[in-house]
């Protein structure tokens, strides 16, 4: 124990000591907490339409309205043809084609039916299949406007119609933002952590001291203890200040229990700690460390379910992302605040991470050799 | 047997193919300066880090204050003090905060850190220096600061490996002083060095080439070995036959 807290006053004078680095640890989440939710939005705005009107009816500058009017689209181009279109969606100036034929009013009232043709971009996936599901959508209304308009109402047969009408459970507005920031502050945390357990103990490979320590009769779980626990504080105090953010800047107040969400995040930072831990031990300068924490963060935060859901991902990513102590804490981040979990619901998480926990630090203790 | 506090037999390392140390054979007497020649690369780090502890021979036996190498070097660790050839204290740390953790990691009381940490700065004349930090001061005070560090927990036998490369002649006569001054305390010194008339101020030296120990004789005794009036051209002598380069 009098070793431990040798080391421990060591490391926290350093830690201290190095203004540029904690300013950057403190600084940098609740930075990134600020920007990345604003800027990570969901909603698909601003689509750029073009419209070929054949028909120059009524019906068509009606529906032209409605399209552009939903506030989704903003119409960049109104061609004469369907190649001049096309030429549009090239040069990137439209996402949506629609087209409109050459009898659309005189068929549709005389005929009762009608097409209409869209071309969408599908470059960029999402928005495509949003965009294509806007329009959509509008168009049935405008289809049920006319339908009512012009068909004559019959007293004794009327068109039996299911109607659904949802609610959103937990999210009612389905506020992107609430969704966004305990991932993101889950991402935070990790990247805080694994960086900084990865790179401390290379650092000291690189500057010698290690073989100081190693010579030394420091036991090797001393030396791993005194390096945890100054960052799984920090660690600890990071996330703190992310909640604050989150209440200061979204107004998200966890609707479970704050104590859980640390309970969590506790055991949480000592398995993403160890993990670091465990990258240093096998690395001998910074450059090789950081290289082998980004390959795997970048991992980890993607397929951990903060942007695209693990539940529509391939089974064999579904199954690496068992191995994903983020994905967890993902997982766990918006149980508690949104859905307001409680210990019961998480404890099968909390388990998985005691696990993690326990592996990567004593993988850590093994692989630190004090003999080559 | 007591008076011997390292006992080295056919020690041997093997990196691969590389035979980095080739079955060397020595004693160190107690409170003895050995010093531990050799050019560049014949082995003399590799040889010193396995005595320490910190490198597993290949085969070959050793024996380091009492402890054996293979299954005692926690042990070993305990009794030894050890500078690197790179400087190892902490330079974002001060003079006295790096002599309080060595010392504390050593397991060394309150009182004693506080006694000794007074000593220590008092004999190096670093009192005005205490609370700067290690990475402002100049090489030569560097050196001498880790010196007295490597030997704040009184072990029996301190390693040094070339602690005076690229330090100037008078702080190179001040830290032999420094290390005559262990020496007087009953710590055996051993000691690698490039600096020949550093040889002349050990008791026993060893001249190794392409990893074995070509002579282990007194100083006086080798120039008369090889008739030859210097330690310069006893070492010239020996190590014009290396077939290893740099």
């Amino acid at each position: 124990m009098r070793i431990l807290r040798f080391l421990l006053i060591k490391e926290f004078k350093q830690i201290f000591r190095n203004r540029a680095i904690l300013a950057i640890i403190l600084a940098m989440p609740v930075i990134q907490l600020i920007i990345l939710p604003l800027a990570a939005n969901y909603e698909v705005k601003n689509i750029n339409l073009a419209v070929i009107d054949n028909n120059h009816s009524d019906y068509s500058r009606d529906l032209i309205t409605k399209v552009t009017s939903s506030g989704y689209f903003r119409l960049t181009g109104y061609s004469q043809s369907y190649r001049k279109a096309l030429h549009l969606v090239e040069e990137d100036k439209a996402d949506i084609i629609l087209e409109i034929p050459k009898n659309f009013e005189k068929e549709l009232l005389t005929e009762n039916q009608q097409q209409l043709f869209i071309t969408i971009n599908a470059v960029n996936g999402t928005k495509a299949g949003l965009g294509g599901g806007y329009i959509s959508s509008i168009i049935q209304e405008y289809n049920n406007q006319i339908r009512v308009k012009n068909i004559v109402p019959d007293k004794f047969n009327p068109m039996p119609a299911i109607e659904i009408t949802s609610s959103n459970w937990y999210n009612p507005n389905l506020n992107y933002q609430l969704y966004m920031v305990p991932g993101v502050l889950a991402m935070l945390v990790t990247l805080v952590g694994g960086f900084l357990s990865a790179l401390n103990i290379v650092k000291e490979k690189e500057g010698g001291t290690i073989e100081q320590i190693n010579v030394s009769p420091i036991k090797k779980y001393h030396f791993i203890l005194g390096k945890l626990i100054p960052f799984w504080i920090l660690g600890n105090v990071v996330f703190g200040l992310g909640l604050i953010v989150s209440w200061i800047f979204y107004g998200i107040v966890p609707l479970g229990s704050i104590l859980l969400l640390y309970g969590f995040v506790v055991l949480y930072l000592l398995a993403i700690l160890g993990f670091g831990l465990l990258v240093s031990t096998f690395c001998e300068t910074q450059q090789q460390a950081m290289l082998i924490m980004f390959f795997f963060i970048m991992i980890f935060v993607l397929m951990g379910g903060l942007f695209t859901s693990i539940d529509s991902m391939p089974e064999w990513a579904k199954t690496v992302s068992r191995f994903n102590p983020v994905s967890y804490f993902i997982d766990v981040m918006r149980m508690v605040i949104i859905k307001g979990s409680t210990f019961q619901d998480i404890k099968p998480h909390m388990l998985i991470i005691i696990c993690f926990a326990i592996v990567l630090n004593f993988a850590a203790v093994l692989n630190y050799r004090k003999t080559s | 047997m007591e008076n011997k506090v390292i006992i080295c037999k056919g020690l041997t390392k093997r990196f691969g193919d590389f035979i980095a140390v080739d079955n060397i054979t020595f004693e160190v007497q107690k409170g003895e300066i050995f010093g531990f020649l050799g050019a560049n690369g014949a082995g003399k780090t590799t040889a010193m880090r396995m005595l320490c502890g910190l490198s597993k021979p290949t085969s070959g036996e050793a024996n380091i204050a009492g402890f054996d190498v293979y299954k005692e070097t926690e042990k070993i660790k305990k009794n030894i003090g050890y500078m690197s050839q790179k400087f190892s204290l902490y330079d974002d740390l001060t003079v006295l905060e790096n002599i309080n953790f060595f010392a504390g990691i050593y397991g060394l009381s309150d009182a004693e850190i506080k006694s000794n940490s007074q000593s220590l700065i008092e004999s190096l004349g670093m009192q005005d220096l205490a609370d700067k930090r290690v990475g402002s001061l100049p090489l030569g005070w560097k050196q001498k600061l880790a010196f007295s560090t490597a030997i704040i927990h009184k072990p029996e036998i301190v390693f040094l490996d070339e602690p005076t490369g690229g330090v100037d002649p008078l702080t190179r006569r001040q830290f032999w002083d420094l290390i005559y001054e262990a020496s007087g305390n009953g710590i055996t010194i051993f000691v690698t060095t490039h600096y020949m008339d550093e040889a002349e101020y050990c008791d026993r030296v060893s001249i190794m080439v392409d990893g074995r120990v070509e002579a282990l004789e007194s100083p006086s005794n080798l120039k008369k070995q090889f008739n030859v009036g210097s330690m310069d051209e006893v070492f010239y002598h020996l190590a014009r036959e290396a077939k290893r380069g740099e």
